[in-house]
Parts: structure tokens; sequence; C-alpha cells
């Protein structure tokens, strides 16, 4: 699903530049639940931008979907992000005065698609994560989680091939935090791919599979071995 | 091509952030209510002077003559100068391409007039029909004098609404006989004029009728004239002023004598009052023009801080598949609403404050004070046109911003 190949990425600072990832190779395929562990400053926020389409490479290929990502102008990202990719953001990022629902169809709206259906279906994801009852309020409404919970039906709205997840539960008290994994986990149960990025070790352990960077280096890629539920 | 949701995405984002849809809304509105208000106030203005104007034919010269100030060819100062025949006749032979309409005036003031038991004194005047041009009197009822009567030397007058108005009161004076100082005159016509009240209180005779009865020798006290009004008026200025120094000549005047005869060009006024009026466009376009920069620098900045504040907007919704196009064409759309929306306002506000104050300016010089429809428009088209550039630009530049930089944005 994303095939990440001797990627590169440095940011200008002043006259220097400061080299953030140097040469990653990541394989995440469809329907894996994968979780970048890394401290601030290790390059993760900077690989999922790149996995996100959010920002571009310097080298390296990266394929998401089979699909070589080079040359990309704004206007084809827009509609690769808004096809393939759902986000989840720490701060949430929804639209202030738009209420839970209208949150939830806007990516649909971008989809092209008529009003009537986007109600229907963000109404559908609104349920899936258990907010159907609060549809129609502003996210100054609603409960951090509440309002994460909405960022995940978001993402999910578009149906999209990965979810990107960033720090989700960085904003959020450790019981929601769980419930947040949760609803990530069933997604992820139900076949869709999740990336989330973090650097608490206890979210990371609730993954499949852990990839630690460090110092934009690839340092340890493992698969979590399951606690079993006595 | 009309796209509802697009439209009602737009409503949403508009009605949601009211403070900001009034703000640039506001903007706009005060910049076209100032410019219809400051521009009608300078019509107005402009108005009043043309109303000045509209007293006397605008191409009018009036010649009068006086006493000698200054010795001249061995004539003594103090020499009383009279018109007479010869004069018209030299006038008009010199100037006849000059000259539009020409009338040769006695005058009396103080007539006393009856009308059955009612009386009043007023100027009477002996002149040629071209002299109601002259007046810019209308006539009402009747008719004004005719070459016929002329010849005729027929006790005939043309007499103004007022004198109709205190001779006959509600009746009609046409076909009535008024003595005029022991004379009887039938009265031919009623007239009104622009000029006024004083205006309306003459009553006009035939020229040859009244210098026959009073001016045995032939004698004129004025004449009026009016110019060709193809003639510039730096031409016209030229002509009078040969005049004047062909009439000096002819009656040996010092061509230095300012009082013995007197040429009074309207045109010197004209001139006068278009460099007034001309000012005065001058201002009413330089205020009107600060005013539409003032909106535009104002419609330009709140463009700019709106986009500037709806940065972190601007990136979710590009994070979840909007096109940078989309992103443009939706500021823009909103820009045009409001501005469009609010200009329409102003310039509603600014037009019915002008019909509403437009009675209680007169009293200060200021008549009827009103914009041309196409003006305020334009104002207004102009302001959009730079409400969307002003949008467009930052619009652009956060259309092109990395969504990862304007999500970060705080």
């Amino acid at each position: 699903m994303i095939k990440i190949e001797k990627l590169h990425k440095s940011y200008p600072i002043g006259k220097d530049s400061l080299h953030v990832l140097k040469g990653l190779d990541l394989h995440i395929k469809e329907g894996e639940f994968v979780s970048i562990m890394g401290s601030s400053g290790s390059g993760k926020s900077t690989l999922l931008n790149i996995v996100g389409l959010l920002d571009g490479h310097d080298e390296g290929n990266y394929y998401l979907n089979g699909q070589l990502i080079e040359n990309l102008d704004e206007k084809k990202a827009a509609i690769l992000r808004n096809k393939f990719l759902g986000f989840v953001f720490q701060s949430f990022n929804l639209i202030t005065y738009k209420t839970a629902i209208e949150n939830v169809a806007l990516p649909l709206y971008y989809q092209g698609m008529g009003r009537k259906e986007r109600q229907e279906k963000a109404m559908k994801y609104l349920e899936k994560v258990g907010l159907k009852d609060r549809a129609d309020h502003l996210p100054s409404e609603l409960s951090g989680g509440e309002k994460q919970r909405v960022a995940v039906a978001r993402a999910l709205a578009t149906n999209p091939k990965v979810v990107l997840a960033d720090e989700p539960t960085g904003a959020l008290d450790s019981a929601t935090s769980d419930s947040v994994m949760k609803l990530l986990k069933d997604i992820n149960r139900e076949g869709m791919t999740v990336f989330v990025i973090t650097h608490e070790e206890d979210i990371a352990e609730q993954t499949d599979r852990i990839v630690r960077l460090k110092d934009g280096v690839i340092i340890s890629d493992e698969k979590v071995n399951k606690k079993v539920n006595a | 091509m009309f796209d509802l949701d697009r439209w009602r995405e737009i409503f949403q984002t508009l009605s949601k952030n009211k403070l900001r849809t009034a703000l640039s809304g506001f903007t706009i509105s005060f910049a076209i209510l100032l410019f219809t208000l400051l521009f009608g106030v300078g019509n107005g203005l402009k108005h009043t002077f043309e109303e000045q104007f509209a007293k006397d034919a605008i191409n009018s010269v009036y010649i009068r003559a006086g006493r000698t100030t200054k010795p001249y060819k061995g004539l003594q100062s103090g020499r009383r100068i009279q018109f007479t025949n010869d004069d018209s006749k030299f006038m008009n032979e010199k100037f006849h391409d000059e000259i539009e309409f020409f009338s040769p005036n006695i005058e009396r003031n103080n007539v006393q007039a009856i009308y059955k038991g009612e009386q009043n004194r007023y100027t009477v005047r002996g002149v040629y029909p071209d002299y109601q041009p002259l007046e810019s009197a209308v006539v009402q009822d009747g008719r004004f004098l005719t070459y016929l009567d002329l010849e005729r030397r027929a006790k005939v007058i043309a007499i103004g609404r007022l004198v109709e108005e205190d001779l006959f009161g509600q009746l009609s004076a046409i076909g009535k006989n008024i003595t005029l100082d022991g004379i009887s005159y039938k009265v031919v016509g009623v007239f009104n004029d622009p000029g006024g009240d004083n205006d309306e209180r003459f009553i006009y005779t035939p020229f040859t009728t009244y210098q026959g009865i009073y001016k045995p020798n032939n004698e004129v006290d004025r004449f009026g004239l009016t110019f060709n009004p193809n003639l510039s008026i730096a031409k016209a200025l030229k002509f009078s002023n040969l005049l004047t120094k062909m009439l000096k000549e002819k009656h040996d005047v010092d061509p230095r004598d300012q009082s013995a005869i007197r040429v009074f060009n309207y045109a010197e006024r004209t001139k006068n009052t278009k460099i007034l009026m001309v000012g005065l466009n001058v201002i009413i376009l330089f205020i009107g023009i600060g005013t539409l920069i003032a909106g535009i620098i104002g419609i330009s900045n709140i463009m700019v801080y709106i986009v500037k504040e709806r940065t972190k907007e601007l990136g979710i919704r590009k994070a979840l598949g909007a096109t940078p196009k989309s992103i443009v064409g939706m500021i823009m759309m909103e820009s045009i609403f409001v501005t469009a929306l609010a200009g329409y306002i102003g310039l509603l506000v600014g037009v019915l404050s002008l019909k509403i104050l437009g009675k209680s300016l007169e009293e200060y010089g200021i008549l009827n004070p009103s914009v041309e429809t196409s003006v305020v428009v334009g104002a207004t088209i102009v302001l959009i046109i730079a409400g969307t550039i002003a949008g467009y630009i930052p619009a652009k530049r956060a259309a092109r911003i990395k969504p990862i930089v304007a999500l970060n944005d705080e």
C-alpha cells in the first residue's frame, strides 16, 4: 500500500539545511496497523507529511497504492489525498464553525458528492464512531475525545485506502486515548490500513507493528507480540 | 455556472463568520455611501450654479450709455452720450455674423398701470420681439410681441405673470386693456421668467410704439443682444471688446473712458463661473477618487486579514482534498458576493439619504443633490473589482501554502 525507497528530506534553515530523513526504506502492506515511534525531532512527523502528500520529498521513491508519486502538483496531490488518504491530527483540525456532521461531510463535498448523499454518509460514519446524537453540535460543544472521533469519522468518510493519524491521542487523557485507539483498532480490523505516529510507548504497543525512528533513520521495525489476555 | 452546493458553502461561511462579513461589508458600504453623498452634494452645488445661469440667456450682452469722464478730441468730460436708432443700424451692419438676437430698449420706471379699480406701478420696456429670448421669458398665455406689432406701432403689451396676478387676480388678462400713464394698451400675452419675481413684474411693448410716444428724436436707452452661441468664450469677449471700441469711436469717446459706454458681456461671467465649475468638478472628482481609494485600501486590508485568519481552515480543506483552484474560487466568490451586496446597500442608503436630505439642503445652496446611477454603479463595480483583486492575491498565496504549513498555523 505504501512503499518508500531511500527517502530523503531536508529543510532549509537559513543558509544551512537540516537533513531530517536520511534514506528511509519502509513497506506497509494493505490492512496493516503500523505505528511510527520516535522522540521529537526524529523525523516522524516529516515522514507522515510526505506519506500524507502534505509535503514533498527530495530524493527516493514513494509509491502510494502502487502509484509512483512524483512531479506532484497541488491539484493532483489534493485529488490523491481526497481519494486515498484520511487524516487524523493531534489538534483535531475540525472547522470551528461547522457542525460535527458538516465536518465529516466536507471531504465528500470536495469529491463532488450530492448534498443528500453526503449527509447520509456522514451520518453513517458518525454513528460508527458513536456520535450520532452529537451530529449537530459545533466542535466547541464537544469534548476532546468526541472531537477526535469526529475527526476519525471524517477521515473514514471518503473510504480511503490509508488512515494517517498524527499523535491522535496527544491531546487526550488516557481514558479517552484508549477509546480512540480502540476505534482505530476496530477500523483496522475491518481491513483499513492505519498508520499511527506517536511518541508514547503504550499507544504504539496497541498497534501490530512498530517502526522506531531516530535522527532520520529507522533503528528498528518489529511486529508486536500481542499480550494474551488472561 | 451556478453551483448550488458551492453557494450553500459560501453562505454558510459568511453567516457563521458574521463579524468578518460585517467588517468587510461595512467598509464597502461606507465607501460607496460616502462616495454617493459627496458626489450628490457636489452635483447639488453644480445644479445651483446652473440655475443661476438660467435667469438670462448666458450669451447676453448689454450696452448702456452714460457720461464721459475724460475729455477727448476737444470735447469736454461730463458729456452725456445718447444712443439712437442709428447705433442699432450700425451694430447690426458691422456685426451681422456675431449677433444672434438684438433689441434696442427704452425703459421707463414707475409707470402707473390701471385696470378697472386696480392699479400699481411697473417698469415698462419698449423692445423688439428678440427681447424674449434675451430675458429667457416663457410665454404662458397668448403671445409675445411680433414684428407686425412693431411695424404698426400697435399699442399692445406682454405682461409678466405677477402683473396679471396683481391687476386681474384669478382672471385672464388676455384681450383686456390696461392704461399705462394715461394711454391704453391691449394685453396680448402673459409670460413667466425664470429670473424671479422682479423679472415677472415687467411690461413689454413694441419698441416703435414706445419710441414714438416718448422719444421724439429716435433716442434709445440701451441695447441688449445675444452673441452667436457658436462663438467660443474668447471670441465672444473679443467681439464685445471690438464692439465697445467701435461705439466709442463713433461717439467720440476716449478709448480709456470706462463710463461713457458700458458693455456688459455675460461671457465674462460665464468665463469666471466656468473656471469655478471646472474647479468644483476637479474637487468632486478628487474627493470621489479619494473615497474610492480609501475603500479599495480598506477592502484589501480586510481581505489580507481574512485570508490570514483562515489559513488553518484552508489548510484543513486542502488536507481533505480541496484543490488550490477551489480554494481561490471560494474566497473570490465570497469576496465578490460581499462587496456586491454591501456596495448595493451603500448605494441604496446613499441615494435614499440624498432624497431625504435633498429638500433641507436647498437653503445651503445645494440644489437637487443627486448622482447619476451610472456613476455610482461604476464606483461599485470598481470596488468589486478591487475587492476581487484584493481577495485574489492573498487567496492565491494561501492556496499555494503547503497544507502542512497552513495546518501548523495557529
